[in-house]
């Protein structure tokens, strides 16, 4: 149910205390800085009144609905007396639901100090594990998050991307497509969808992969798909088309063919000349965004940082084996980014910024091509092994229990445990974002200053990336905060069918146990990051478009 | 770009579209009321037409073939019944057996042998009701809370959309499910009553909005000169001029309503059994899913319809009412006009 998540916290015309309503009452330029602050003390002292609503009225209908007595009533214990009486004790049942609201509120309330190390947070007990609540949280917290990020970060990305391609390509064959295919995806029920995705995907795939040989019939049609869906892409006169069609259709089937005749899905690689060849496309193609091609600094930059890629390649497979960790790999990351800045900072030029960009970008995808490439050297090892068996798409949990291995051993079984749920949460919040940015960005081609931009015959590369895609992103950096919020809240039916437990087990467990205290802890972790992303959103809103003021 | 500026001529097979778009223009002038023109204006649209006449046939396949509450339908088995197993396995009998046929059970069978078609249809019915009964009785409530807050302004504004605010707060799928505990399933219409209390909240924001706009017009003005009631100017004068944004919100509200409905009966917090829903089934039958699948898909492919064509519809009723939703030349065709 992530759609209606996003939408009902998205499709608002956000918290609008920054659009200026009303004709009256001082305003003030966000530049000056003194109603700026007014308008966030304003702010957050109305959202901490909300949340303290909001974390009342669930307290109330928690204490409504559930009750912790319901298992002792049938129970046919002879002390059954007492052991109801002990209960009631223990819980506090006697005092009315809203004194207990305040004891609690006390307690939640010195999470506040305690954020800044002063006191101990206290938002209750299970009473069904005898854990805290704090306790509980602070292992379903991080759960959750590894596995919504990636899909998250993954959904925006490529939603943005495709939302972009199909405004710009708008009222074509690829426009409608996206769009139905957008409207569909809208449509289906995330848990049939997981469900779906962990019974008739993973256990295909795995069993596809005891014999991967694709077949010809299946071949043909995978290369005329990609061929159709290519020539859609790219566009243009029939004859482009045809072109596009004919050569991307030929190249997937060799793609297929070769994959299928070499048992390459037993065990991939790249392969540095795969990882070459790939690196200058994406030089090409970075540098054609980025910096658009006429800038040969900018393209010899992101080249050399391919070479440079290139070079480093068997190097790196001695530092990938004899010391690998995750921090290190952030570490390579990093070190990549900065080393193409210097490679384009050394290319120089007048437009340095560009060249380095260009160069930074391209760094970090052969980096993250080099990565995958290593991690592809342990597949067949890791499938092999004896706990996985040849059936390495895992559908439950969040790792092979028993399974050990080095670190890349490990971090493949993190993977495979975190594809099916990540595309299950992919395929759902995708949608939605790439309707958001393909309107925003139709909204911005529509502007007069979009037009002077051409007319004073600017290269439409420029008017894309530099005039109409920046200002497409600011409805969406309101939408984004949000989304990010909703992330701990955690999918919980992706983590019920996948028994992945975090958040959304949490918050289940505690309702179907009738354990309110939980339901309480996992609410006020959701509702509190909400609160605060919707603040963010009114800042980032007022500071991103200049024309909207600040009421004080 | 609201001024409407004269349409620029375009090449290829969108010249016709254009023509049928300018024809609807100038029948505004032959004097047809703003009702007729958006009727028209949604009959053109294929993919709104389609998903409409898909909808329409759904809910008289759900409706007319079990029977609606006491009323019997034209179909032979109940979803209660336990029949005997028709083929190997409750397989279904629905296929192409030199020519299309239907057969004794077209979806099949579960494992106690009741037939899945009557399931279906009964989990369809109680989808819709429910889908039905939030998206009409929360958009009321967000359109009395928004029209009030805009109406009103000051410190109700304020006051009502802080308590919108706090409703926000609320995950949907966690309060849903506590309602969902606190109604203690099986019945469809307290759970949908239950659901509306927290779903009006976008449709309040989105008529405040509007109304915001609409008071600051000359007609609220000669409306309230000629001494009318608030009640009369909010709900007679400026109601209808938003009744736009309304219809489309409400359908949109209808197709997260069925999603939602359906997430929570498959947790097990909202329509559970004895009773069916198409949440429900796919929960029940997930487990059976590697021997007998048709139980998952039909259930799974009824919700995905449903909601399809409801979103559809929406789609085309937004287009129908804002005609200001033109299209862009692009640059390519820029360049070469």
């Amino acid at each position: 149910m992530a759609t209606s998540v996003s939408s009902r916290a998205g499709s608002d015309e956000q918290a609008v205390s920054a659009a200026p309503v009303s004709p009256t009452g001082p305003r003030a330029r966000l530049r000056s800085s003194g109603p700026m602050l007014a308008f966030i003390g304003r702010r957050i002292l109305s959202s901490a009144i909300v949340l303290l609503g909001a974390t009342f009225i669930v307290y109330m209908l928690l204490a409504i609905a559930l009750d912790p007595l319901e298992d002792l009533y049938t129970s046919s214990a002879p002390n059954k007396e007492q052991l109801i009486q002990q209960r009631i004790d223990a819980l506090d049942l006697d005092t009315p639901a809203p004194l207990r609201y305040l004891s609690w509120l006390g307690g939640a309330a010195q999470c506040i100090p305690a954020a800044v190390g002063i006191g101990t947070c206290d938002l209750g007990t299970s009473w069904v594990t005898n854990q805290p609540v704090t306790a509980m949280l602070s292992t379903a917290i991080p759960s959750t998050l590894t596995l919504i990020t990636m899909s998250t970060f993954t959904a925006i990305a490529l939603g943005i991307t495709v939302g972009i391609a199909s405004a710009l390509r708008q009222y074509t064959g690829f426009d409608y497509g996206v769009t139905f295919m957008s409207f569909v995806l809208y449509s289906l029920p995330s848990f049939w969808v997981a469900v779906l995705l962990k019974l008739w995907g993973a256990i295909g795939f795995n069993d596809f992969l005891a014999d991967p040989r694709i077949s010809p019939p299946a071949i043909a049609g995978l290369a005329l798909l990609g061929g159709l869906i290519w020539q859609a892409i790219v566009g243009g006169a029939a004859q482009r088309r045809a072109v596009v069609f004919g050569v991307s259709a030929l190249a997937t089937a060799a793609m297929l063919f070769f994959i299928s005749a070499s048992g390459w899905l037993l065990d991939p690689s790249l392969g540095i000349v795969v990882i070459t060849v790939l690196g200058v496309a994406i030089a090409f193609g970075v540098t054609a965004v980025a910096a658009g091609l006429r800038n040969r600094r900018a393209l010899y930059s992101a080249l050399t940082a391919v070479a440079l890629g290139a070079a480093l390649y068997y190097p790196l497979q001695y530092l990938f084996y004899y010391a690998a960790s995750g921090p290190m790999m952030i570490g390579l990351g990093l070190v990549a980014i900065a080393s193409g800045v210097l490679i384009g900072w050394l290319w120089g030029g007048p437009d340095r910024g560009q060249s380095m960009r260009a160069a930074a970008i391209t760094a970090l995808f052969v980096a993250a091509l080099t990565f995958v490439d290593r991690l592809m050297g342990v597949w067949q090892v890791y499938s092999s092994s004896s706990r996985i068996a040849g059936r390495p798409i895992a559908t439950i949990g969040s790792q092979t229990p028993g399974l050990s291995g080095d670190f890349w051993v490990e971090t493949m079984d993190t993977y495979t445990h975190l594809i099916l749920p990540t595309i299950a949460l992919i395929l759902i919040s995708f949608a939605s974002y790439t309707r958001y940015s393909r309107a925003s960005l139709l909204e911005v081609m529509n502007q007069d200053y979009i037009r002077t931009a051409r007319a004073k015959g600017l290269p439409e590369r420029i008017v894309t990336v530099r005039h109409a895609f920046r200002n497409a992103l600011i409805p969406l950096a309101t939408i984004v905060p949000l989304d990010i919020a909703n992330l701990f809240g955690g999918a919980i039916i992706t983590e019920r069918i996948f028994a992945w437990s975090g958040m959304g087990t949490l918050f289940l467990r505690g309702l179907n146990d009738k354990d309110a205290d939980p339901v309480m802890g996992y609410f006020i972790v959701v509702g509190t990051a909400l609160v605060v992303a919707n603040i963010l959103v009114d800042f980032i809103y007022a500071a991103l478009d200049p024309r909207i003021r600040v009421n004080a | 770009m609201t001024t409407p500026t004269p349409k620029v001529p375009e090449h290829g097979g969108t010249v016709t579209e254009e023509n049928v778009e300018n024809a609807i223009e100038l029948k505004e002038v032959e004097g047809l009321s703003q009702g007729r023109i958006v009727f028209r204006r949604f009959i053109r649209h294929r993919g709104a037409m389609t998903a409409a006449v898909v909808l329409v046939g759904i809910v008289l396949l759900a409706t007319t073939s079990i029977g609606w509450g006491p009323i019997p339908g034209w179909w032979d088995y109940t979803y209660r019944q336990q029949l005997p197993i028709a083929q190997a396995g409750g397989a279904p009998t629905m296929g192409f057996d030199g020519g299309f046929t239907i057969g004794e059970h077209p979806f099949g069978q579960d494992n106690i042998g009741k037939d899945v078609f009557a399931l279906v249809m009964r989990g369809t019915q109680q989808s819709l009701l429910v889908m039905t009964i939030i998206g009409l009785v929360a958009s009321a409530i967000g359109i009395v809370m928004g029209a009030i807050a805009g109406y009103f302004r000051g410190r109700i504004d304020n006051l009502l959309m802080r308590f919108t605010d706090m409703v926000i707060t609320l995950p949907i799928i966690m309060i849903g499910a506590i309602l969902g505990v606190l109604v203690g399933g099986a019945n469809p219409i307290t759970l949908a009553l239950a659901l509306s209390l927290v779903t009006w909240t976008s449709m309040a924001r989105l008529v405040r909005g509007e109304f915001l706009s609409l008071r600051e017009r000359e007609f609220v003005d000669a409306a309230r000169v000629a001494g009318a009631s608030s009640t009369r100017i909010m709900f007679k004068h400026m109601l209808p001029n938003a009744v736009g944004v309304i219809i489309v919100n409400t359908t949109l509200l209808m197709a997260s309503a069925i999603l939602l409905e359906t997430a929570l009966s498959y947790l097990g917090f909202g329509i559970t059994a004895p009773d069916v829903s198409l949440g429900n089934l796919i929960n029940e039958y997930q487990t059976a899913f590697a021997t007998r699948p048709w139980l998952f898909w039909w259930p799974g492919l009824f919700i995905v319809t449903i909601a399809l064509c409801v979103n559809f519809i929406g789609d085309g009723l937004r287009d129908a009412f804002d005609p200001r939703q033109r299209r862009i030349p692009s640059q390519r065709k820029m360049a070469k006009g």
